[in-house]
């Protein structure tokens, strides 16, 4: 699934590093739990999440992962914005919650780990 | 490179937000040395893991990553509290992080672990109202 059709599918806004949406992806994974995320996850390239702090984009840097989504419109602040630019890492936001958002993508055929 | 190259970081321990900068500056260096990306991953991983312990149980310290040809070794030094039981600590689950790290995101017992999946070796010196020095090392290439 390329990185705008999660966006179409979300009515997601982008925040940052719109050059990146064409790019592909394959698996997500939506966690409050960045310790989860540290330890579970595994070539996800996009991390769903209701947390809003500069510790979501490192965990994503750190998991190479590619597209940030901050569900319920939680809006991040200018630096968390900075960092993701500095990953190139696409950052968005929905008005969705976690569940609804996984789901929209998850019947929309971006799967969690099984086939990748 | 048959010389080890090091590089050495203060890891902040007043400030949360600002926990994990080391390991991301870290990133970048392996990657401009051409270290393949598997290696960087568990790296990086791992690194953060200690860097996050660091700030959050230790009141921070510094980081040490040395790389060689054919192994990187991550130091993580503090001079916090000291972990009173290491296997105790190593067991996933196990955390006496507060709530409010919670809330952040942290603190449920799993970044000694992963740090030790994550890497070859892994070595925990710890003394109570000294410090504690984490030792890790990963393997790449031939
Ligand atoms: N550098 C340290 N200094 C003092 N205590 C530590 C240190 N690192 C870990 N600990 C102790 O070991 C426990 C387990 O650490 P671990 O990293 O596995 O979990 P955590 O940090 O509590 O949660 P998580 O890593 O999932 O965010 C910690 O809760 C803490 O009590
Ligand atoms: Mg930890």
């Amino acid at each position: 699934m390329k990185i705008s059709t999660i966006k179409e599918l979300l009515n997601a806004q982008i925040l940052c590093c719109e050059e990146n949406i064409n790019r592909e992806v394959f698996s997500a994974c939506g966690s409050d739990l960045m310790s989860d995320v540290l330890a579970y996850v595994k070539d996800q390239a996009v991390l769903l999440t209701g947390l809003v702090n500069p510790q979501v984009i490192r965990t994503a840097v750190m998991m190479d992962m590619i597209c940030v989504i901050f569900v319920r419109s939680k809006k991040p602040g200018d630096e968390i914005i900075e960092l993701a630019k500095e990953s190139g890492i696409v950052v968005m936001i929905t008005d969705k919650r976690l569940y609804e958002a996984c789901g929209l993508l998850y019947s929309g055929g971006l799967r969690g780990n099984e086939n990748k | 490179m048959s010389d080890k190259l090091t590089f050495n970081f203060d890891v902040d321990g007043e400030d949360f937000t600002s926990a994990g900068q080391a390991s991301v500056q870290i990133k970048r260096n392996l990657r401009q040395l051409g270290i393949d990306s598997d290696t960087i991953r568990r790296v990086s991983i791992a690194m953060y893991e200690g860097e996050i312990n660091m700030v959050i149980h230790a009141g921070g310290g510094t980081a040490q990553v040395n790389v060689c040809e054919n192994c990187i070794e991550i130091v993580l030094k503090d001079e916090g509290p000291g972990i009173k039981d290491i296997d105790l600590a190593m067991q996933e689950g196990y955390s006496t992080a507060p709530d409010n790290i919670r809330s952040l995101g942290f603190g449920a017992g799993m970044g000694l672990p992963n740090m030790k999946r994550n890497t070859d070796e892994m070595k925990i010196e710890s003394e109570i109202g000294v410090g504690t020095t984490v030792t890790m090392r990963v393997n790449y290439g031939g």
